[in-house]
């Protein structure tokens, strides 16, 4: 009994984890981008959704649309007010603008989180499900919101994949991600790769961020911890790789499951940080690192 | 003979402008305002209400004239929910805005940080929302450095009493419940809370089965409340205050059987219904005020006009910051000065009927010395629920205005 119960929580959580990690590591992937405004993205895409759902009242479909679209706003407004002037500029030398990057993509997130507190105090919120009840697996009460959540994060997985390795612009993308200078030889625009990239980032994170909200709620605060969460599953998996993040995503998912259930509550983030710090030390390319 | 006139015309006219300025500094002496400074969460909905009622006690006070003829000045200072921002505003609040008394914060932490500063500055200070019982056991034990530190919210101790008082009625007497277990958060609040729950629960016939303390930063609340259920208890007595949405937002969708009871400070917003999407539903929690609840023939009027002026009605710490305003100016009143010690001693005489009750305050002898007396006749807190989307009293008899029920999920084992 103890054991579905792990396996069916654990499930619905890792693969929000894995689905708001991977366009984490796309970004990295094509444009070598550590994007820490991650968290408040994802933040902004929920409260959004709340906001059109609750204050609006424009329906919970609409209002995830909403959240979703924000998203990718905030995704775009990102890389066009902090990514790319930072890229650009002549006056930054290049092998600075790494830290660069860091620097503006973390203090444009907290603007953002500030924003948030702001408008709309630092209390959580949360979004309403899009599907309400509970059923019975294995004897196990399951909201049918958190087998909602697990499909939705499988299939737009599964969508991207798709879209990375069946269309013309999916394989741009990846041969971006693997010789940028190729890509550009090859007579294509760099930077309208990273547009298409960013776009797609700011649907997963806005998908993640919605989910979220509909299934643990999330609060200003909640910025720090996803993106640290986003970033410990990216290194684990290895730096770049989509196919690391998922399977580091449902590592930590069910390592932070079982600590809950086996151990305490209280101790849920621990073992997977210590997982991280000791893969770090074996091996620190991360799971499926390339280097 | 030219010069010499002139020197004494110099004197003259000298001792003519200082005696002017002697004179307008004596009147503005007498209208000298009455500055209290108000250290508050503005982001937090607990925390915003504390300057907004402040503020609003402060108006009311100066349009019926202020304090023999002195008007009331609030400086407010948002602390981010920080002690050392919270330090800062204490110390500049006190060297350069010169207020007289501080009002601040409605987190523990936050009040035990500051306490050291209101004796080192020998400020009076009265928080409107923190709980834990270290704040008024600093004052009784070394009473000389830390009489400048008021509780002006009951204390984590009283809070369990009143959780106890309220289960005894509605849950062991009515609905006659067995067996409870504890779920609270991790942090200074709690800590003496759950000494009182454990001990005064069993008094009252409720056996505790199981005792979950869990971090304030836990965001999936299912194993917490599987481990719950695991143990098949009547009810879950609640200690939570930093978190609130996200377990109740829980507790519903995975449809917990068993009620909440208890402390939980965010169910005490008005916009807890909405933030939760009215998951709150059926949530019990202590407060010492609500919407509509006449605990004193204040309350009512001043919810109504907090709602009137900000849009929402007012947090718990609204009521006690409103109250707590209008006790200072009181004793400032009584004490005829705003001298510190004097003011100190005025406070310690309070008796005053606010919006929470009747306040006064324990003496140098009681454990809890300047905490806010818990009791029949003073303040005993109610028992609230969220029912069709509005926060009702449904304890003590004498204000509940409708009975205690729960949406479908719930199944009451007995």
């Amino acid at each position: 009994m103890r054991a579905f119960q792990i396996l069916i929580d654990g499930f619905a959580i890792s693969a929000l984890y894995a689905l708001g990690a991977t366009g984490f590591t796309l970004i990295f992937g094509v444009s070598g981008v550590l994007n820490l405004s991650h968290g408040a993205i994802m933040v902004a895409a929920a409260v959004a959704a709340w906001a059109a759902a609750s204050i609006l009242n424009v329906g919970t479909y609409a209002g995830a649309l909403i959240g979703v679209a924000v998203a990718l706003l905030t995704a775009f407004a990102t890389y066009f007010a902090v990514v790319k002037p930072i890229q650009d500029s002549r006056r930054i030398p290049n092998e600075e603008k790494e830290i660069f990057v860091l620097t503006g993509t973390l203090l444009w997130g907290i603007m953002i989180q500030e924003l948030i507190a702001y408008f709309f105090t630092n209390n959580a919120k949360t979004v309403l499900p899009i599907v309400e009840g509970v059923v019975e697996i294995l004897g196990v009460r399951t909201p049918k919101n958190e087998i909602f959540t697990a499909i939705v994060c499988c299939l737009v997985i599964a969508l991207l994949w798709l879209l990375v390795n069946r269309t013309r612009t999916g394989k741009a993308v990846l041969a971006a991600s693997m010789n940028p200078r190729g890509v550009t030889l090859l007579g294509l625009e760099l930077t309208n790769i990273y547009i298409v990239v960013w776009g797609i980032y700011g649907i997963l994170a806005g998908i993640a961020g919605v989910l979220l909200g509909m299934f643990l709620g999330v609060s200003s605060y909640s910025v720090g911890p996803l993106t640290a969460s986003a970033f410990s599953i990216v290194v684990l998996g290895g730096l770049g790789s989509v196919s690391g993040s998922l399977i580091a995503a449902f590592v930590v998912g069910y390592l932070e499951t079982l600590t809950a259930y086996l151990v305490s509550p209280a101790y849920r983030t621990i073992p997977a940080l210590l997982l991280l710090v000791f893969v770090m030390y074996i091996r620190p390319q991360g799971l499926l690192g390339r280097r | 003979m030219k010069k010499r006139l002139s020197v004494a015309l110099r004197i003259a006219l000298g001792a003519a402008a200082t005696g002017a300025v002697m004179a307008a500094s004596g009147a503005a002496l007498a209208a000298d305002p009455i500055r209290i400074g108000v250290i508050a969460e503005a982001q937090a909905i607990a925390g915003a209400s504390i300057p907004q009622a402040a503020q609003l006690a402060a108006e009311e006070i100066n349009a019926n004239g202020g304090v023999d003829g002195r008007k009331i000045e609030i400086i407010s200072y948002d602390n981010h929910s920080s002690s050392a921002d919270s330090v800062r505003a204490f110390q500049r609040a006190v060297n350069e805005d010169k207020v007289n008394a501080v009002i601040a914060s409605y987190i523990s932490e936050v009040v035990l940080a500051l306490e050291p500063w209101a004796s080192r500055l020998k400020t009076p200070f009265v928080t409107p929302g923190a709980a834990s019982n270290e704040i008024s056991k600093s004052v009784h034990s070394d009473y000389e450095k830390n009489k400048y530190t008021f509780h002006g919210y009951l204390t984590s101790a009283a809070l369990a009493r009143s959780v106890c008082d309220g289960a005894k009625d509605l849950l062991v007497d009515r609905m006659h419940m067995k067996t409870a277990v504890i779920m609270s958060e991790d942090a200074a609040w709690t800590k003496p809370l759950d000494v009182g729950y454990e001990e005064c629960l069993p008094k009252i016939g409720l056996k505790v089965l199981d005792h979950i303390r869990f971090s304030p930063d836990t965001t999936d609340f299912t194993p917490i409340f599987n481990k719950i259920e695991g143990s098949k208890p009547d009810v879950i007595i609640t200690g939570i205050s930093h978190v609130g949405v996200q377990p109740t937002v829980q507790w519903k969708n995975q449809q917990v059987p068993i009620p909440m009871f208890g402390i939980s400070s965010q169910a005490t917003n008005e916009t807890f219904g909405k933030d939760t999407n009215q998951a709150a539903e059926g949530v019990l929690y202590q407060g010492v005020s609500g919407p509509g609840v006449a605990v004193t023939p204040k309350s009512v009027p001043f919810a109504e006009n907090f709602k009137k002026k900000f849009g929402n009605y007012p947090s718990y710490a609204g009521y006690t910051a409103y109250d707590e305003v209008y006790y200072i100016a009181d004793a400032v009143k009584r004490a005829g000065a705003t001298d510190a010690d004097k003011l100190v001693a005025a406070l310690e005489k309070t008796d005053w009927e606010g919006t929470i009750g009747r306040v006064q305050f324990y003496g140098k002898d009681d454990p809890f010395t300047h905490s806010i007396k818990y009791g029949k006749g003073l303040i005993t807190g109610l028992m609230l629920q969220w029912q069709d989307g509005k926060q009702s009293a449904v304890w003590p008899k004498d204000v509940a205005k409708v009975d205690v029920k729960f949406p479908s999920f719930i199944k009451l084992s007995n």
